[in-house]
């Protein structure tokens, strides 16, 4: 690494540090942010997620090599962390700690637009079996039911049958399809909740039509539960995507993600185990800040909390 | 006579319930006519289908389990609202009748600004843009009166109290200058002196802007105080019509007398108030005959047996068979 890597690192890291601090005194003016704040792991939930994102965002700053270039085939494979690779290399000479950076690009963005994705198709799906009831939602409940019921895995291996090798926005589309039937389920929940209140019998007196009622007031109204669980959600896509690329069907290398560099490192467990350690650090601590931030939310906007 | 704005004939709205308890007969055959300008009161107790009434007039009933009974008719300006197609009944819900609900600390969105909720029905019905709809906004917090319209404009209902929330939800309704406006309970969840200034708003503004006000309650001083014509409803039926005056001045029907004997008056000696004995029976199951005869203290084996058709003549009719047989009333105890 060079001396402009590493202060570009240790500025990632006090960026990080100055986000979390700039966010709680942004949000200690209302109650639910005084509420994420007092959650005991919130705080460092956003550091551990602000920090990965500087370094995906800044890749090339916060490391000196190419990801994909093999150093020297011979002498530098699978070597053990140094002063010059922190992390280490793999087995064909790269740096680890370069992939591990260039990897967040492609492990966030997967796991951040698949989620989207899940979300809106599955805010959708939820709120107009919600809305409607009766025979629509008996239908739509049933297909999240069969959705649930497959294995998530197998569904992709077919869809990776039919396709071959996925292309990225592909492999996005086909998480995103896959994963949303949890939050349809709890989505429609509350929308069965929020429709029976008084302000929505309000607008349809008005004479809103369907569509402005369930965009306008029902969501809205429901929005905490579709926050949160977007943002536990992220974390399953991010592993989804690691399993799926450690079984060698999901970012296609020599592209960088998390989870093929795991599959990458996996056969020299025993002789090199820092190949699949740091990359494995890297998708839990971001999981783990994940779940932190999505509990988090919760406590903040969960109304039923809001006691008088 | 004028031709009436609003006709209601024999509505029925009927609830389905779970477990087989049965069916509620809600709402069995109500009938009445609302005129242009007049505020019509609809008074009973609890449970007495009045609100269910209203919500049918604009379909606004949860289905299911609810239903309007087919041979129902609320004809607005020549057309029957109940089988009207859904685009064109949106056009007439808070463009040409409006609604005021119950309860203003629910009835507003706790996430927009009220101008943004004032502002609804105007950009709705009439395409306003959102810099027209916001002055419109602020026109109608104006014509309300509340204090600083430019700038509450822009607050959140939990910022406001629940008189001023009630002004809220009435320039909502108003926004567009309905002909017809349905306030169910509009004062049921104030405090007497904000009751005071909201009717006194509405009376002002019905005057201003000449429509015909629907007024629910089961308050009789506000109807006192408020409507031209009186509906009597009981078990979901109509028990008794007349003009305010006629039926504070001779009640016909029993549920009437004991419903007026229940409120303390000012100018009589003080003495203790009446109740009527038990409760609105179930919606599920009428009393058969008079539905009041178990709690009418007149009741004779008539009652019980066979239903009143509305009796009475002059625009003052009553469900009680004492219409007929006045020698059959008893004296006060």
């Amino acid at each position: 690494m060079t001396l402009q890597a590493w202060f570009a690192l240790l500025a990632a890291l006090a960026l990080a540090a100055w986000a979390v601090g700039a966010l709680r005194r942004r949000t200690a003016r209302h109650e639910a942010g005084r509420r994420f704040f007092r959650h005991p792991t919130a705080a460092w939930g956003i550091g551990i997620l602000a920090f990965f994102a500087i370094v995906a965002v800044a890749a090339p700053l916060v490391t000196s090599f190419d990801p994909r270039q093999q150093l020297d085939i011979v002498r530098l494979k699978n070597q053990p962390p140094s002063w010059s690779y922190i992390l280490g290399t793999d087995l064909y000479s790269r740096d680890l700690w370069t992939r591990v950076a260039y990897g967040a690009r492609i492990s966030l963005m997967v796991g951040a637009l698949g989620m989207l994705v899940a979300v809106t198709l599955g805010t959708l799906v939820g709120a107009v079996a919600g809305y409607y009831r009766r025979w629509v939602d008996a239908v739509l409940m049933r297909g999240v039911d069969v959705g649930l019921a497959l294995p998530r895995i197998f569904v992709l291996l077919i869809a990776i049958a039919l396709f071959g090798r996925l292309p990225l926005a592909l492999l996005v589309l086909v998480i995103g399809f896959t994963s949303w039937f949890g939050t349809s389920r709890l989505v429609r929940a509350e929308v069965l909740s929020v429709r029976e209140r008084d302000f929505v019998a309000a607008a349809r007196a008005v004479g809103a039509g369907a569509a402005r009622v369930i965009f306008r007031h029902v969501l809205p109204n429901a929005a905490a539960p579709i926050i949160v669980s977007a943002a536990l959600g992220i974390g399953n896509v991010l592993l989804l995507e690691a399993a799926l690329s450690f079984l060698g069907i999901g970012v296609p290398p020599p592209a960088p993600s998390w989870g093929n560099m795991i599959a990458d490192g996996a056969p020299y467990l025993a002789t090199a185990p820092w190949t699949t350690l740091f990359p494995g650090l890297a998708i839990a601590l971001v999981v783990m800040a994940l779940n932190a931030v999505g509990d988090a939310l919760r406590d903040a906007l969960d109304p039923r909390q809001e006691a008088m | 006579m004028t031709e009436p704005l609003l006709r209601v004939r024999d509505l029925k709205t009927y609830f389905v319930t779970d477990r087989g308890s049965g069916t509620a007969q809600a709402v069995d055959g109500v009938s009445f006519d609302l005129y242009p300008g007049e505020t019509l009161g609809i008074v009973g107790e609890s449970g007495c289908g009045k609100t269910v009434t209203s919500l049918s007039i604009l379909r606004l009933i949860p289905e299911p389990p609810g239903h309007i009974l087919p041979g129902s008719l609320v004809e607005f300006e020549g057309r029957n609202l109940l089988t009207l197609a859904a685009p064109e009944l949106r056009a007439i819900r808070g463009n040409q009748i409006a609604m005021i609900f119950q309860e203003p600390m629910t009835s507003l969105n706790p996430v927009f600004t009220i101008g943004d909720q004032i502002a609804e029905a105007a950009i709705i019905h009439q395409r306003l843009s959102r810099k027209a709809a916001r002055a419109r906004a602020i026109e109608m917090l104006r014509l309300v009166g509340l204090p600083d319209p430019a700038e509450r404009v822009d607050h959140y209902p939990h910022q406001l109290s629940g008189g001023m929330r009630q002004r809220v939800m009435i320039a909502m309704a108003l926004v567009c200058h309905p002909k017809v406006l349905i306030a169910d309970e509009p004062t049921t969840a104030l405090d007497v002196t904000i009751q005071a200034q909201i009717l006194e708003l509405l009376d002002r503004l019905q005057a201003e802007l000449g429509m015909a006000v629907l007024l629910i309650t089961h308050d009789l001083g506000v109807v006192a105080g408020q409507a031209d014509r009186v509906v009597v409803m009981y078990a979901g039926q109509v028990v008794e019509t007349a003009t305010t005056t006629e039926l504070f001045d001779r009640p016909l029907h029993p549920y009437t007398e004991g419903l007026i004997a229940a409120v303390p008056r000012i100018d009589a000696p003080k003495s203790r108030l009446q109740a009527i004995p038990g409760q609105v029976p179930a919606a599920t199951a009428w009393p058969s005959g008079c539905r009041f005869h178990p709690r009418c203290p007149h009741a004779w084996a008539k009652c019980t047996i066979e239903e009143p058709p509305l009796l009475g003549e002059g625009g003052h009719t009553a469900r009680c068979w004492l219409v007929q047989e006045p020698a059959r009333r008893r004296r006060e105890p």
